[in-house]
């Protein structure tokens, strides 16, 4: 039986073995949707409202320069560089940032959104948070720094690591001795 | 003060004391407290590093080398925080679920603590711990080398009961767990694991949660990485695909020599480690000395223990503590009279899938130096002839 249908029988399972106690209260389609934060790959949960490069400059420098650096290089372990490093995960010194590392540009805007600027995250504007995500894409050459980020284009921006991530469930260790790669 | 000195004095003190006789009172003693505390000789306590100007962003460690039996103190638990401790008032904390569910619904403590309720013994480990490891760079006592493991008794509800309130659909295939911590921490977990054994936990050893473990509300995924027990829960939103969030992505995978990344690395390897004698601590004499540590698998049980005195040339099984307990800590005892020459002493557990615990050369083999998580190779102490035991890999 496939992985898939031995998860449905386990949901159905669970939707019948227990019945409800009719405990919790519904909740509105308004509290969803104010606390539904989080952005998906394909753009669900994006917002409405755009930005580039161009404006999102004046927002970095204003909120995220005084840790990440005036162009994102980062200052030390704790303010980690977002850009460069692109081509280096298989060297030896591999430099992890969102320009080599992050699969999905949409992490970027989610993260920005829900945990950035450290010190009073969620103040930035829907706008705002479009500009910083375009600049720090722009820092690393993936967009064009007139390039609109919106609810249509940033899910399409290609990640140069969007491939760069593999899913075994086995242990790595298990794998190398049984010869498998 | 560091640890070994702090030893010295304490030992220094017993030798004082065992000179001088014990007085029994002949006056009443204290009076009682509402809320116990420990002894004040007594010290124990978790080495903490803030990795920011921000307080409370960092992580501290438990003092394994001086933790009894399998249960970690709820105040020496490990933590690790991404933006803080965040003080939530546990009278309006809700949980909202939401997604692919048949009645989106918001629960509040109260309506959680009705549900029928269950506790395990399980340990959580950091997914990041012993991370210098990899490069090189050994902390010189097991609290800085493995501290970032705790194991506790968690009471709360089954996941799976509450979901039947919502009716979750059957094409749901993750679940998006969002903490109401200042970063919102958000990760993805999926549904094998949610229906198998998660837990909604307000409960730790005895209490409440303390605050530094997720007051009053969090996920706990018995055997995962410490990072997807997701503290301060606040949504779980029911979906098809990952949220794909940042501690899912630029964190908490693995960079592998071939430049790709392990992602959705959940599961906490077979691990043991000697926490006495070890790093920083000096046998006092030649003679018999208990060999003591722990063992833990997020594959279900540990089967053995295995303890070599020799530098690894031969094994012999270790103790273990009964009852063994699947994911959670396991305790186990080796006796050794130490000859007084130099050596290094070793623990190499296997678990119920027949899982042996790597050595480090075999773990960097196919992790390579720059993984960063689930490092969980053999760490051998070695032992000088002046009975310092000092950190080797």
């Amino acid at each position: 039986m496939s992985k898939a249908a031995l998860l449905l029988l386990l949901v159905l399972a669970v939707r019948a073995q227990d019945k409800p106690l009719g405990l919790g209260r519904p909740a509105t389609a308004a509290e969803i949707a104010e606390a539904a934060l989080t952005v998906f790959p394909d753009g669900r949960g994006l917002p409405s409202g755009s930005g580039t490069a161009a404006r999102g400059r004046a927002v970095y420098q204003a909120q995220c320069a005084s840790c990440h650096n005036d162009n994102g290089e980062g200052r030390d372990a704790q303010y980690p560089a977002l850009k460069g490093g692109i081509g280096s995960l298989a060297t030896r010194s591999p430099r992890k940032t969102v320009g080599s590392y992050w699969p999905y540009a949409t992490t970027v805007f989610d993260y920005i959104r829900r945990s950035m600027p450290f010190d009073h995250p969620r103040s930035l504007t829907a706008d705002e948070v479009y500009s910083v995500t375009a600049f720090v894409l722009f820092l690393n050459g993936i967009v064009a720094e007139t390039a609109e980020m919106n609810a249509k284009t940033l899910p399409a921006v290609k990640m140069p690591n969007r491939h760069g991530f593999i899913r075994h469930d086995e242990s790595p260790v298990s794998r190398a001795r049984r010869g498998t790669k | 003060m560091k640890a070994p000195r702090r030893k010295f004095l304490a030992l220094s003190a017993a030798l004082t004391a065992s000179c001088k006789k014990a007085e029994v009172p002949s006056e009443s003693g204290a009076h009682m407290r509402p809320y116990g505390e420990r002894a004040p000789q007594e010290q124990s306590v978790r080495i903490i590093r803030e990795l920011s100007k921000s307080p409370g962003t960092g992580s501290s460690r438990t003092p394994l080398h001086e933790i009894y039996g399998i249960i970690t103190p709820s105040a020496l638990h490990f933590e690790r925080h991404h933006a803080g401790v965040p003080a939530i008032d546990p009278a309006t904390h809700r949980l909202l679920i939401h997604g692919l569910v048949d009645r989106p619904l918001s629960f509040s403590l109260a309506d959680l603590k009705s549900f029928p309720s269950l506790s395990r013994i399980c340990f959580l480990e950091c997914g990041g711990n012993s991370v210098g490891d990899y490069s090189g760079n050994h902390q010189p006592t097991v609290q800085g080398s493995h501290g970032l493991l705790s194991c506790s008794e968690w009471t709360g509800v089954k996941l799976s009961r509450v979901l039947a309130e919502v009716g979750v659909q059957p094409d749901a295939q993750w679940m998006i767990a969002e903490g109401a911590d200042a970063s919102m921490m958000t990760r993805s977990i999926p549904m094998e694991k949610v229906l198998h054994d998660a837990m909604l936990v307000y409960g730790q050893n005895g209490e409440a949660l303390r605050p530094e473990q997720g007051y009053p509300l969090r996920l706990i995924l018995p055997g995962w990485e410490g990072n997807t027990n997701v503290k301060w829960l606040r949504r779980l939103e029911f979906t098809r695909e990952p949220a794909q969030s940042a501690k899912e992505t630029a964190n908490y995978t693995e960079l592998l020599p071939n430049g790709q990344a392990r992602q959705f690395s959940f599961v906490m390897d077979a691990r043991s480690v000697i926490t006495s004698p070890s790093g920083g601590m000096k046998l006092a004499r030649k003679g018999f000395h208990e060999i003591t540590g722990f063992a833990w698998t997020g594959h279900g049980k540990i089967a053995q223990v295995e303890v070599s005195v020799d530098n690894g040339q031969t094994w012999a099984l270790a103790e273990l503590q009964e009852p063994v307990l699947s994911l959670a800590l396991v305790r186990f005892r080796f006796p050794w009279r130490w000859d007084g020459a130099e050596t290094r002493i070793m623990s190499r557990c296997t678990d119920e899938t027949g899982y042996v615990q790597p050595t480090h050369d075999e773990l960097l083999s196919v992790y390579g130096p720059n993984a960063g998580y689930h490092y969980h190779a053999i760490r051998p102490w070695r032992v000088l002839p002046s009975g310092e035991v000092v950190s080797h890999v």
